[in-house]
């Protein structure tokens, strides 16, 4: 069995806004086992930097945990002080931001920016803290470090700043890394680099990652597992070829229909916008741009349906008293390919 | 870099001289004699006087003597004071406005940035509501009439420190407060706004991921982001602090630039006002050189970007 | 799930198209930018008080008129003098006509045999002449120099800033150079150099305050139009050959409306200050004449003996800067979408 490091179970986090409550998060629960790489999609407003942050304790000044629990090795994060959270991020639980370009103290050497965490966390006094710097700098790829570690951050383009990030992340080695959408700020080609950095790392440092994005096409090549969020809830989830071969709900159809691949000629968009957390509907969040949508879905919510040992999906369509829809072409092909790759697996 | 330099040299002292020539011209437009005992003269005794000071040469002659003695440091002689040069009036007082003038500065900004940055911190809370009603208050009470309310209550009736005059430090207290206070608004103002945005900043959220404790990235992250754009105060400081001096030097008897300008103004002695304001015109524009190259110096973004322009 | 699934026979039948939800629907109304910004002053509670302080003291400074006359304002009535406060039915000392003298407090009124039924709710000055009468017309004579030298800053800032932000180039360098030099000399010190060179009176005072200000206006508005300048719909405008006059009436004075106000806001209380400056100094407005200042100046004279006849005056110039202050500030964060959390 593998381990579990981190275990989310029905989170729930209101917003305090001048409109009334935002139900940001509602009833998410995951977890994350030792070593893997679990992605989180969804587009934005969806939840999952709320998530993230809470696991963090960076939540803002206006956001309420109303209930569940955030386990890691069987302690609450979300009961621990702010002293003691103070403890764990950064040490063992590290984070790396989406803007690379905002996301450095403009008038701090780097050196000391990457440093900080070991001053901080493993007392070490500035020489040899800005050593392992040094090292770190040289890990992530950042050429001529012994010259660089003096720069300022406007000194560097966004691909090498977004290096500087990922070290400062990683030069504690912690547990659990939380990457917030790293490289959606980024050119595509400094975004393939990144990604091959993070899974050179992940085997080096050997931590475990939360992936934040809304691009799926970046899950392919980084994630182990799934999980995809829409309106503040989890509403399928399972390994990346479960997830990418044989989506379930409508929603996560529709984000894979709406991917470029090399076998499509057109890209489908999702039709309409998702619901105001300020009022969230009673029944299916995804109803209203659902082209499968039935009676029950504006009635029930629904709940998850087991696809496999690894893969759920909160969809009506999975009752057994659903009528039998046919999805797009292109999660058909998909499918196809599913039943395909498990014969040969069989097989073999 | 050093052209940048020599650039802004040249425009200063344009700027200045175009100044000078300004106020030389609108002096002379002024109505009347500057004689103080007019009624009383002859006309003789009128024009011998006029020759005395130069005042019956045409009055390009007169420009063209003020701008080259201005260029030796002479800024012709008083009328108020006979015979004495406005040069030696103003370096007799320079000193005591100085000391006061960054006695002032310093107060202000020292407990404008502490005020400032605590309501920051603590925003939305009764401490910040404080400090903006105590900065509000600061901005808008009138410097002279703060300076005559300390007079009377803190000097006359508690009798905690020298009602007027000029001696020792304590003396310097109370003028120093009234002097001050409307740059300690002004500062706990702007502290705080910048402060609340470098708080909302990903870096900092970078910093508390980092797990960094609240001083620790108030002290080592906000504080400094937030107090470099501060220096740009600096210029408009010293305009506030020059006009405070006019008032507040009158109201302590103290024998500085702004109590001589009053009097001078008062009795129209305009080779002194002339003197004082080219010397107001000098030191502001001075500071605002100096603070531009200060502010170079402490951001490492604009530090950069000098050396290569 | 712990929820209780309840199944209808037609649960599974597909939504039709009439029922589909609503998903376009938005919960927060919406509003046109006034609208949206008078929303939120009203919710600053110290703006919409300020608002109504200012609103009163207006009133009742330029309501005064028809009964406060300029010429008893003059006159003097040296029985009368330096009377302290005096309201009928309050027996508070100090506005029970008692004055406190070598720590005794004392019935002026009495011993200066005034009329039983004469009294001055905010006592009388030096000459004998109200206070109160004093204060309101001061005020009246504070706020008509403010707002008309605040009219004549916007109006040479608003037009300076645009044509300098319009024009670009050369014209632009050497207006700048201009404001450059003005702003190298304090603003107070060119005022001061003003009323020296013109007659002293209000006139020359709302000139030299007018003279001196605008510059911070017109960089404001020079900086605003400047970037207004490249956005497409005043490029659109340019492109179908509208005169920039028509362009800058129709396009940018709409769009930099809300730097206007709050910079009105701000220029209101510093010109405020200025005449209170210069009065209070000597070089302003002076007795007989009344406004802020001169009262401030005339009870500084006898603060030790007399200390209402200045803290009246004082309290109602700090709070008319206060509450124009307020009101800036609630203006700005109104108008800034930026602090909208």
């Amino acid at each position: 069995m593998t381990e579990r490091i981190l275990d989310v179970k029905n989170l729930r986090i209101d917003f305090h806004t001048y409109a009334g409550e935002v139900k940001a998060i509602r009833d998410v629960s995951f977890h994350l086992n030792k070593g893997e790489t679990l992605a989180i999609v969804g587009e934005s407003g969806s939840g999952k930097s709320v998530t993230t942050k809470s696991i963090m304790g960076l939540l803002a000044n206006n956001a309420k945990v109303v209930s569940g629990s955030i386990l890691y090795h069987d302690q609450d994060l979300l009961k621990k002080s702010e002293k003691e959270m103070q403890n764990i991020r950064g040490k063992d639980i590290a984070m790396i931001f989406q803007d690379p370009m905002t996301s450095l103290d403009p008038t701090m050497k780097i050196g000391q920016q990457i440093a900080e965490p070991l001053i901080k966390h493993k007392h070490l006094d500035k020489k040899k803290a800005w050593q392992q710097a040094l090292e770190i700098m040289k890990l992530v790829g950042i050429n001529d470090a012994e010259k660089r570690i003096n720069n300022y951050p406007h000194q560097f383009s966004g691909g090498q700043r977004q290096r500087i990030v990922i070290a400062i992340a990683l030069v504690c080695y912690p547990e659990v890394l939380i990457a917030d959408e790293p490289t959606t700020a980024l050119d595509v080609t400094i975004q393939a680099q990144i990604l091959d950095l993070m899974k050179d790392l992940q085997s080096k440092i050997e931590t475990s990652i939360i992936f934040i994005t809304h691009d799926l096409g970046v899950v392919a090549g980084m994630a182990d597992r799934v999980a995809v969020m829409y309106a503040g809830e989890i509403i399928e989830y399972g390994t990346v070829d479960e997830i990418f071969y044989n989506p379930q709900h409508p929603y996560t159809w529709g984000l894979l229909n709406s991917m470029p691949t090399l076998s499509s000629t057109k890209l489908e968009a999702i039709p309409g916008t998702p619901p105001d957390l300020l009022d969230p509907p009673k029944g299916d969040p995804f109803a209203a741009r659902n082209p499968f949508a039935m009676k029950i879905d504006a009635e029930q919510k629904p709940p998850f349906f087991k696809v496999s040992e690894t893969h759920y999906a909160a969809t009506w369509l999975l009752h057994p008293n659903a009528p039998k829809v046919t999805p797009p072409d292109e999660i058909v092909r998909r499918w196809q390919l599913y039943r395909k790759m498990n014969n040969q697996t069989q097989v073999h | 870099m050093r052209k940048y330099l020599l650039k802004r040299v040249f425009y200063m002292v344009l700027t200045l001289f175009l100044v000078a020539t300004i106020t030389f011209f609108l002096m002379k437009l002024m109505p009347g004699t500057p004689y103080s005992n007019q009624q009383k003269m002859t006309q003789q005794q009128i024009q011998i006087m006029n020759q005395q000071y130069g005042l019956n040469k045409p009055i390009w002659q007169q420009y063209v003597i003020y701008i080259f003695g201005m260029l030796h440091g002479d800024l012709g002689t008083s009328f108020q004071f006979s015979n004495q040069p406005v040069s030696y009036l103003i370096s007799s007082r320079i000193g005591a406005s100085a000391q006061l003038g960054a006695q002032a500065m310093i107060f202000g900004v020292f407990f404008g940035i502490i005020i400032g940055s605590i309501a920051a911190i603590n925003r939305n809370t009764w401490i910040d509501t404080t400090s903006t009603v105590v900065s509000i208050i600061g901005k808008s009470v009138p410097n002279f009439v703060l300076a005559v309310l300390l007079q009377y209550y803190i000097a006359l009736k508690l009798g905690w420190f020298p009602i007027a005059d000029w001696g020792g430090f304590s003396y310097t207290v109370l003028p120093t407060i009234a002097l001050g206070v409307g740059p300690l608004a002004e500062t706990a103002r702007f502290v705080r706004t910048g402060m609340v945005d470098v708080l909302n900043s990903d870096y900092i959220e970078l910093a508390r991921a980092k797990g960094l404790s609240k001083f620790g990235i108030v002290y080592h992250h906000a504080l400094r982001n937030s107090l470099i754009p501060l220096v740009t105060l600096i210029g408009p400081y010293t305009v506030a602090l020059m006009t405070g001096s006019m008032v507040i030097e009158n109201i302590f008897s103290i024998p500085g630039i702004g109590e001589q300008f009053v009097k001078s103004i008062l009795v129209n002695d305009y080779p002194t006002i002339m003197g004082v304001t080219m010397l107001f015109s000098a030191g502001l524009v001075a500071i605002i050189l100096l603070t531009d190259i200060v502010y170079g110096i402490i951001d490492p973004r604009i530090r950069l970007s000098g050396s290569e322009g | 799930m712990e929820e209780k699934i309840k199944l209808n026979s037609d649960s599974f039948q597909p939504l039709a198209k009439s029922e589909s939800l609503d998903n376009e629907k938005i919960a927060a109304p919406s509003l046109t930018f006034l609208q949206d910004a008078w929303m939120r002053l009203k919710k600053n509670k110290g703006a919409v008080v300020s608002l109504f302080i200012v609103l009163i003291m207006v009133v009742v400074a330029f309501g005064s008129t028809p009964f406060i006359d300029h010429n008893s304002l003059v006159k003097s009535a040296p029985k009368y003098a330096n009377l302290p406060a005096k309201i009928p039915g309050v027996s508070i000392n100090g506005f029970n006509g008692k004055l406190k003298v070598a720590g005794k407090w004392v019935d002026e009124y009495r011993q200066n045999n005034v009329p039983k039924d004469k009294y001055f709710v905010l006592g009388t000055d030096y000459l004998g002449r109200s206070l109160a009468e004093r204060i309101i017309y001061g005020t009246k004579i504070s706020l008509i120099v403010a707002l008309v030298a605040t009219f004549f800053d916007l109006t040479i800032g608003v037009a300076y800033g645009i044509i300098s932000g319009w024009k670009g180039g050369r014209v632009d360098t050497i207006m700048q150079r201009i404001i450059e030099i003005i702003s190298s000399v304090p603003n107070l010190v060119i005022v001061v150099l003003m009323l020296l060179v013109l007659k002293p009176g209000m006139t020359s005072i709302i000139c030299a305050i007018a003279i001196s200000s605008w510059t911070t206006m017109a960089r404001m508005i020079r900086a605003e139009t400047l970037s207004l300048k490249s956005q497409e719909y005043v490029l659109a405008a340019r492109t179908l050959g509208e005169s920039p006059l028509k362009i800058s009436l129709k396009h940018l004075v709409p769009n930099l409306s809300s730097i206007i106000i709050i910079q009105t806001m701000y220029t209101i209380p510093t010109a405020i200050f200025f005449e209170a400056f210069l009065s209070f100094i000597g070089i302003g407005i002076s007795s007989p004449q009344t406004s802020l200042g001169v009262l401030l100046n005339d009870g500084q004279k006898n603060f030790q003996f007399l200390p209402y006849q200045m803290w009246y005056p004082a309290i109602v110039l700090c709070v008319l800067m206060i509450a124009f202050n307020l009101l800036g500030d609630g203006l700005r964060d109104a108008f800034d979408p930026k602090t909208r959390r």
